[in-house]
C-alpha cells in the first residue's frame, strides 16, 4: 500500500517533466474538438441546382423559389436543354437536375397530375440519398399548397400532412449528436495510447526489470502505473466539455455528475485494455500498431459516426463488447435527452464486466518473472 | 558457516537451448564471487534465476535461505540487483531515484532520508543530488545504480557486468565501493569481463557454453593451470567455447 504512494509521485515527476508530452496532450483535442464536429456533420447543404424549365409558367418559378428557399439547395444554372443540365453533373458543376415538362401548369390543372424528373448524382451516396428525399418532401408540400389552391373546396380530397417534432434535439442540431461521440473519441485515444506507451516504455528502457527484482507487489504497480491516466484522461474529458460549451453552446441536460460516474467505468474498462496491450507488446513500435489496429475498429464500429441499429446482429453483438459504444450512447443519452443512472445502468454494467476482463486478464499476463 | 547462495544443478532451457547446465556452487557471507565467462556463456540467465525473475527449468537452488521456486518475494527483500542496462530512471533526479526505489522496497521516509544523505556522500554526488540521472557521466550512473541496489540493506548484491564501458579510475573506484559494501558484511555476486577484477574476487567462476569449468580462488586456479594471471586462465577455457552471441 505505501508502496502506490511511490509509484504516484514517481509517475507523476516523470509526466511533470514530460512538457512536450503534455502540452500535445491537451492542445491536440482541444484543436480537434473545435474542428471536427464542422466537418463530420451529415446535415446536408449547399447541394447545386440546376432547372430545366421548359414550362416557365407562374407555377414553376414559385414551385423553384420554394426550393431555392429551404436552404439545402442552391440553384447553380437554368438551362434550356436536359442535355445541358447533365453536363453540369458531369463536370461535377451540379448535384441534381430538375426537369419541369412544358405545359406543366396546364396539365396540373387540367389533368390532375403532372411528372416531374429528378436526376441525382449518386457519386456520394448519403449526398444523394439525403438531397433526393429533401427534395420530395418540399414537392409535397408544394403539391398540398397548390391542391388547396387549384381545386374547389368541394373538391379537394383528403390531404395528409405530416408534421414531425423531434424529441430530444428538436432543431436537430447536429453538434449536440456529435460532440458528445468526438470528445469520447479522444478520450479513447489518449487514455488507450498513453497508458499502454508508458508500460511498454518501462520494459524498453529496462527500468521493469529493476522494479521486478523489488518485492512490490503486481497490484500497486499496476495501480500506480494506472491512476494517473485516469486522472489525466478524466481532465482531458473535462476540458472538452468545456470547449463544448463555449465554442458550440454545448449544455447537458443531463447531470455531469452522472456523466463522471459513466467516464469513471468507461476508463476502468479502457485503461484496463491499454494495460492489456502493453502486457502482451516488447516494444512501443509493437503496443503503437497495436493500438492503431484497435482505435480504428473502436472508432468506426462503435456508432460515432454510423448506426449501430442497421449492422446485422453478429456485428451488433461484437460493437456490445467494447466499452467504447456504451460510452458513446450513454453520453448521448446523458448530454440530449437527459437520462439519469438508472437509465444508463445497463451500458454501465456493460462497461464494468468488460473492464473486469480486460483488467484481470491483464493482471494474469503480467509476470514479474519468465 | 552456512551459504547464502546455494546452487544444486540448477538448469534453465529455452526450448532444446540449455543457457545453463546443472550449476552447483555455493557462495558464503561477505564473499565476493566472480562469475565469469565469454559473451553467451549464460551468466545472466543464471544470475536472472538466482534473482527471482526468471524460473529455473529444474535443479534447486537458496538464496539466504529462501527457495527460488517458491520464496521469490523473501528472496527479493534480501538481494540487491542492477542489470547489464542501466535501469535507473533517466527523468528523475538523483535523490528522486533513491527516494523511490527507497520507497518500493518499504523503508520509511525517515530512513529514505537518512540513507540518501549516507548514499550520496559516500559517492561524493551530493553537488548532484537535485541534477537528473540522464546528465550524469556514465561512471557515476553506475556507481549510482550500485548504491541504489543497495538502498534497503541487502544480504547479497547482484551485479551484472557493473563495470562495462567504464574508464579505468572510475571502474578502481566502484571496486572501491565493492569492497566497502563487503566490509559491512554483504555478500557481492558478479560477472565481469575484466579480468583484473576477476584477481580481486575471493573466488571465481568460470563458466563456459552453459556449464561452470572451474570454481576456486584466483590463486589457485592460476596454479591450477601453471599459469601468471587469471587472462591466461579464461582464455585457456574459454577458447574451448563453441557458441558465442
Amino acid at each position: 500500500m505505501r508502496s502506490l504512494f511511490f509509484i504516484l509521485e514517481k509517475e507523476f515527476r516523470q509526466m511533470r517533466r514530460r512538457k512536450g508530452l503534455i502540452r500535445t496532450l491537451f492542445i491536440a483535442p482541444i484543436i480537434q474538438l473545435i474542428l471536427m464536429p464542422l466537418a463530420a456533420n451529415y446535415s446536408v447543404k449547399n447541394i447545386s441546382l440546376v432547372v430545366v424549365d421548359h414550362d416557365h409558367s407562374s407555377t414553376s418559378r414559385e414551385m423553384v423559389a420554394k426550393i431555392t428557399s429551404s436552404g439545402h439547395f442552391n440553384l447553380y444554372a437554368t438551362s434550356e436543354s436536359n442535355k445541358e443540365a447533365l453536363s453540369y453533373v458531369e463536370h461535377d458543376k451540379a448535384d441534381l437536375v430538375l426537369e419541369i415538362p412544358p405545359h406543366f401548369e396546364r396539365n396540373l390543372v387540367r389533368e390532375n397530375s403532372e411528372k416531374l424528373s429528378v436526376e441525382i448524382n449518386a457519386i456520394e451516396g448519403v449526398k444523394a440519398g439525403l438531397a433526393g428525399a429533401y427534395l420530395s418532401q418540399i414537392l409535397l408540400d408544394y403539391n398540398a399548397d397548390i391542391r388547396e389552391r387549384f381545386l374547389p373546396p368541394t373538391h379537394q380530397a383528403f390531404v395528409f400532412r405530416i408534421i414531425p417534432i423531434h424529441w430530444y434535439n428538436v432543431f436537430l442540431n447536429y453538434y449536440l449528436y456529435i460532440i458528445p461521440g468526438i470528445l469520447v473519441n479522444l478520450v479513447t485515444g489518449i487514455g488507450l495510447m498513453q497508458t499502454a506507451f508508458n508500460l511498454v516504455n518501462e520494459k524498453e528502457i529496462g527500468t521493469i526489470e529493476q522494479i521486478n527484482v523489488t518485492p512490490v507487489k503486481k497490484f500497486w504497480f499496476i495501480l500506480g502505473k494506472l491512476l494517473p491516466f485516469y486522472i489525466l484522461s478524466a481532465i482531458i474529458f473535462s476540458v472538452g466539455l468545456l470547449v463544448g460549451f463555449v465554442f458550440y453552446g454545448m449544455v447537458p441536460v443531463g447531470s455531469i455528475a452522472t456523466m463522471y460516474i459513466a467516464l469513471l467505468d468507461f476508463l476502468f474498462a479502457l485503461v484496463g485494455f491499454g494495460l492489456l496491450l502493453s502486457t502482451y507488446a516488447e516494444s512501443q513500435q509493437q503496443v503503437m500498431s497495436l493500438a492503431f489496429f484497435f482505435m480504428n475498429i473502436l472508432n468506426m464500429m462503435s456508432g460515432l459516426f454510423t448506426n449501430l441499429d442497421s449492422m446485422p446482429a453478429w456485428a451488433q453483438f461484437i460493437t456490445n463488447c467494447f466499452p467504447l459504444s456504451h460510452f458513446i450512447k450513454a453520453m448521448r443519452m446523458i448530454c440530449l435527452k437527459g437520462s439519469g443512472l438508472a437509465d444508463i445502468t445497463p451500458h454501465l454494467l456493460y462497461m464494468f464486466a468488460i473492464g473486469l476482463v480486460f483488467n484481470t486478464w491483464a493482471v494474469l499476463n503480467y509476470k514479474k518473472r519468465s | 558457516m552456512q551459504a547464502v547462495i546455494e546452487a544444486r544443478e540448477l538448469t534453465k532451457s529455452f526450448g532444446s537451448f540449455i543457457a545453463a547446465n546443472k550449476l552447483t556452487f555455493d557462495v558464503m557471507p561477505g564473499e565476493i564471487f566472480g562469475f565469469l565467462g565469454a559473451n553467451g556463456a549464460g551468466k545472466t540467465t543464471a544470475m536472472r534465476m538466482l534473482c527471482g525473475l526468471s524460473i529455473p527449468t529444474s535443479g534447486e537452488a537458496r538464496i539466504a535461505g529462501f527457495d527460488v521456486y517458491t520464496q521469490t518475494e523473501k528472496i527479493k527483500q534480501n538481494i540487491g540487483y542492477m542489470s547489464q542496462k542501466f535501469s535507473l530512471y533517466e527523468d528523475l533526479t538523483v535523490k528522486e531515484n533513491i527516494r523511490f526505489y527507497g520507497g518500493i522496497y518499504g523503508l520509511k521516509i525517515p530512513q529514505i532520508k537518512k540513507k540518501t544523505d549516507e548514499l550520496l556522500h559516500e559517492l561524493q554526488l551530493t553537488q548532484e543530488a537535485d541534477k537528473l540521472v540522464r546528465e550524469l557521466p556514465l561512471g557515476w550512473k553506475q556507481k549510482l545504480s550500485f548504491s541504489v541496489a543497495l538502498v534497503h540493506d541487502p544480504k547479497i548484491v547482484f551485479l551484472d557486468e557493473p563495470t562495462g564501458g567504464v574508464d579505468p579510475i572510475t571502474r578502481r573506484q566502484f571496486w572501491d565501493l565493492i569492497y566497502y559494501a563487503t566490509s559491512k558484511g554483504i555478500t557481492v555476486f558478479v560477472t565481469t569481463h575484466y579480468m583484473d577484477e576477476a584477481e580481486y574476487c575471493n573466488r571465481v567462476s568460470i563458466m563456459v557454453d552453459g556449464v561452470i569449468e572451474a570454481l576456486d580462488k584466483p590463486s589457485v586456479l592460476k596454479q591450477k593451470f601453471n599459469v601468471d594471471s587469471m587472462e591466461e586462465v579464461f582464455y585457456l577455457l574459454a577458447r574451448k567455447a563453441k557458441r558465442s552471441e
